[in-house]
């Protein structure tokens, strides 16, 4: 009901930006700042797991190297494996869920914002935890997937793999509380006329993984739970003594790990499937197909799982029903890649970094998938399993997919989140040193896994043909070093004092564009009604970004609150109690009720 | 301007408009059943998997007593019925008579954990343990995560019951209620498959 | 706002009635299961008669005291989807582990 027609002044309606100290940060529910969190979070633990890739790289440089010893590289393989997944690509998925998600649908903020915030402080919480363990006695060294019963309490007597299993499960409780969030936030905050088949692609692929999220973590939850019984209590699940079968934790863990590779991919799919159109000057071909896709494999990707094990002795049966689903599951990312390349197809390409990192995302993500399709023929996989040619394939469709799309998406979208545009001069270099270094690094995987190389070794004989490519792949990880140095220059001078970006510098289609940058906390001045896909790019575009930006009558904002974070440190605390005994888990738990408490009965929400 | 600040702020709990038209809190909390249902499945499926592979006892047969475990089971059922009960007074605004449903609920609730902790003391003076055998750890762990999540809807029942007696649950408010309602029964609805699959068909 | 799914004037929702009977017909459901258990000639059927039986429970629990029949059906298929799921996942590795 407002009391006049002409747009009122913000200052009058709208409320202030919030402030700059510690706590406003510490009490934050706003879904930007989240995102910035999550973003510089969990970049610190791609640099943390990089550096765990260098001093591996440094030891496999030579032969029979004495660089690091073997103990302490099956700590490195497997801290390495652990945070570049659960504390780097997918919370930088996540800050790209927080940030642009609600931008995109047209929506003010998540659809629980507290429960937002308590998603970033449980994972940085976990991730504190599981790397607390280099200094309390040694990190896990059983390999990211922890398989049974090397992780039980005979092979694996100290503390590595609890701070490993208890870690996850607090990581896990962030991706749920996310993936929740999510779900809702798509489904039930997007502007008026945005339908479910005008959603940007990128909103699509996000809801795709949150819903793989929730149904694949309490998979590796049970696992989990198990083996953390096992180690803590002394039953028997893993225990082959017993009568117990060890392949169930595999069985376990890869029903929530093929779900996950998805989790990891899907969001870069989505962010390409944004930057592919607008710097082709043209939308997105096959729309619905690119959406059905994706949905496609979400579904799909539940009925691969035991391409993981077909070394195991699964049976020719189980092997050929794998084997085939696997070789299906081919299919709708094929149709993915044929899309993008038909937008680029007689587009006005623009070739800058987001869209060089898009196209990078496209070509290195095929490789990826060559090597994976190897891998689906299970005489095949017989000889390239637990050898170099999977990490090959796990790095050319992590790094050269995931990690390509994720810089894409942050050079896209950086001068939306700071009102600044990056130079496009180190954003080039950053993109090149990028593609020769990586495939100088991980190329030469491909040789040394068909030559026998196995994974997760910390050294090899020499004169077996794996020596000069090593040093390849050595060096090569110093270029990637590289690149990143120059990414991080880039990213902190751009912060401070690159060119002003404006609303819409790319020129692009999605409602994000259509409001300042950054965003006032408000996001939307009013909320616009869409009618079609790619709303800016529609008739009514320009009348969309007007409505955009006036703000008519109240906006109400989500307080802050610091309930979040207290009921995340109380949980930790409990599940860490687990480890340090009653002394830190019953405060944790005390804590936890009166966050929880607090949080169900603060007023005004 | 006072005028329409204050509309705005008149009913501050009230939900914004949604897409579907559909309640938000009620929307997660289904996505959150769904969920459970693959943390209880993966439960089930290892007890199931498990089932038959023990050398050393005891086994099962030696072990339940159905006629013990039909009654908690149909006690936990009764619950299902006074927890919708206590919703439908909440949603007619008589908060007294949803008070006392709530506290039929809880107290069925903790008969239901009461009889579950009888049963298991029993189970471990006959040499059911949870470190003695694969029946032991699978058992143990599958009801008792749900014996967990039972105890957690007792105290969230109690939390309700308290704030009924205080008045602070008006007709408005019954989706408190009705999502408290939803977490009960599905904790029934995964003890109707466990008492099944576990006990009945040995 | 809240209540848009419920539809007020809704004649076909529940009651205490109606409640009261569901209740009776899940305890007879109840004893009937541990008949079949009990009663040795029923002994072949036992497994897909119990599988139905309690399927049957599962239902009317959901259906009527958890609402999802009278409910937008967005409920129902964020819980089947993820139960179907489930089901998929335990027979899977039953048969995976040569359970049948």
């Amino acid at each position: 009901m407002a009391t006049t027609t002409a747009p009122v002044t913000a200052a009058a309606h709208a409320p202030a930006e919030s402030g700059t100290g510690l706590w406003s940060w510490i009490t934050t529910v706003d879904h930007k700042r989240i995102g910035a969190l999550y973003g510089v979070t969990a970049f610190t633990f791609f640099l943390i797991g990089g550096l765990e890739a260098m001093l591996m790289r440094i030891q496999l440089a030579k032969p029979e190297n004495t660089f690091v010893s073997p103990d302490v590289f099956n700590q490195l393989f497997t801290m390495h494996g652990t945070t570049m997944i659960f504390l780097a690509i997918m919370p930088l998925s996540a800050s790209f869920f927080n940030f642009m998600i609600p931008l995109m649908i047209g929506a003010r903020d998540v659809a629980f914002p507290r429960l937002n915030a308590f998603s970033y402080w449980v994972f940085l919480f976990g991730a504190i935890f599981l790397n607390l363990s280099f200094f309390l006695g040694g990190a896990p060294d059983t390999g990211w997937f922890g398989y049974s019963n090397l992780t039980s309490s005979q092979y694996s007597p100290g503390h590595g793999v609890d701070f490993w299993a208890i870690g996850l499960q607090i990581l896990g409780i962030a991706s749920l509380a996310a993936g929740f969030n999510f779900i809702i936030t798509i489904v039930n905050m997007r502007a008026p006329g945005m339908k479910l088949m005008r959603m940007p692609v990128f909103v699509w692929m996000t809801l795709v993984t949150s819903f793989l999220i929730i149904f694949a973590f309490p998979v590796i939850t049970v696992a989990l739970v198990f083996l953390l019984f096992d180690r803590l209590t002394g039953t028997n699940f893993f225990a082959p003594a017993m009568g117990a079968d060890p392949v169930l934790w595999q069985h376990l863990f890869w029903l929530f790990g093929h779900p996950e590779v998805y989790i990891l991919i899907l969001p870069a799919m989505g962010i390409v499937s944004e930057i592919l159109p607008t710097f082709s000057r043209k939308p997105l071909f096959g729309y619905p197909v690119v959406v059905y896709s994706g949905i496609f494999i979400g579904f799909m990707g539940w009925g691969v799982w035991s391409h993981h094990m077909f070394s195991v002795g699964l049976g020719p049966i189980a092997d050929s029903f794998f084997a085939l689903t696997t070789m299906l599951i081919a299919i709708p990312t094929g149709v993915k890649i044929f899309n993008w390349i038909a937008t680029m197809w007689g587009g006005r390409l623009e070739l800058k970094t987001p869209m060089l990192f898009a196209i990078g995302f496209i070509s290195m993500f095929i490789m990826g998938g060559l090597s994976g399709f190897m891998h689906a023929s299970p005489p095949a996989d017989l000889q390239q399993t637990d050898t170099y040619f999977v990490v090959a394939h796990i790095h050319y469709v992590l790094f050269g997919g995931s990690m390509l799309g994720i810089f894409s998406g942050l050079y896209y979208w950086f001068p939306k989140m700071t009102g600044r545009m990056m130079n496009e001069g180190l954003g080039k270099l950053h993109f090149w040193l990028t593609i020769l270094a990586m495939n100088v690094t991980f190329f030469p995987m491909h040789f040394v896994g068909l030559l026998g190389m196995p994974r997760r070794v910390y050294t090899y004989a020499p004169h077996m043909g794996f020596d000069t490519m090593n040093l390849i792949s050595t060096i090569g990880v110093f270029g990637i070093a590289l690149s990143l140095l120059v990414f991080i220059w880039n990213f902190l001078t751009s912060s401070r004092s690159g060119a002003l970006a404006g609303p819409n510098p790319w020129g692009g289609a999605t409602l994000e564009w259509a409001i300042p940058s950054p965003p006032p906390v408000y996001n939307f001045g009013t909320v616009p009604t869409v009618h079609s896909l790619d709303p800016l790019w529609a008739k009514d575009g320009a009348e969309i970004s007007r409505t955009a930006n006036q703000v008519r009558g109240h906006i109400h904002m989500p307080p802050s609150s610091v309930w979040p974070a207290v009921s995340a440190l109380g949980m930790a605390m409990l599940m860490s109690g687990m480890l340090f005994g009653w002394w830190v888990g019953i405060p944790g738990l005390v804590i936890m009720l009166v966050g929880l408490y607090s949080w169900a009965f603060e007023p005004c929400h | 301007m006072a005028v329409a600040d204050v509309a705005a702020h008149a009913a501050p709990h009230e939900e914004h408009p949604t897409t579907t038209g559909l309640n938000s809190r009620k929307l997660v909390f289904w996505a959150f059943l769904g969920s459970e249902c693959m943390f209880f499945g993966s439960l089930i499926a290892t007890y199931l998997v498990y089932r038959g592979r023990d050398q050393a006892g005891p086994h099962p047969h030696e072990i339940f007593s159905i006629p013990f475990t039909s009654f908690s089971a149909f006690v936990l059922l009764m619950s299902s019925l006074t927890m919708v009960l206590a919703l439908a007074a909440i949603q007619r605004g008589n908060q007294r008579n949803g008070a006392i449903w709530l506290a039929a609920t809880a107290l069925l609730g903790m008969t239901f954990v009461g009889g579950q902790c009888f049963e298991f003391t029993e189970f471990f003076y006959k040499g059911l343990t949870l470190q003695g055998n694969l029946f032991g750890c699978t058992f143990f762990v599958l009801t008792g995560f749900h014996g967990t999540h039972v105890s957690v809807g007792v105290i969230w029942l109690w939390t309700l019951f308290t704030m009924a007696v205080r008045g602070k649950i008006p007709k408005e408010k019954s989706l408190d209620v009705e999502i408290a309602g939803l977490y009960w029964h599905f904790v029934d609805v995964v003890w109707i498959a466990i008492f099944t699959l576990v006990y009945l068909i040995q | 706002m809240a209540d848009q799914e419920h539809r007020p004037h809704e004649h076909s929702h529940p009651g205490a009635k109606e409640y009261l009977a569901i209740a009776v017909v899940l305890t007879v459901i109840t004893a009937v299961e541990v008949a079949i258990f009990y009663v040795p000639q029923m002994k072949p059927v036992l497994v897909p008669s119990l599988l139905t039986l309690s399927a049957l429970k599962f239902s009317l629990v959901a259906m009527f005291y958890m609402h999802l029949k009278f409910d937008h059906r967005l409920f129902s298929w964020l819980f089947v989807v993820p139960m179907v799921l489930a089901a998929v996942v335990i027979l899977a590795l039953m048969k995976l582990f040569g359970v049948f």
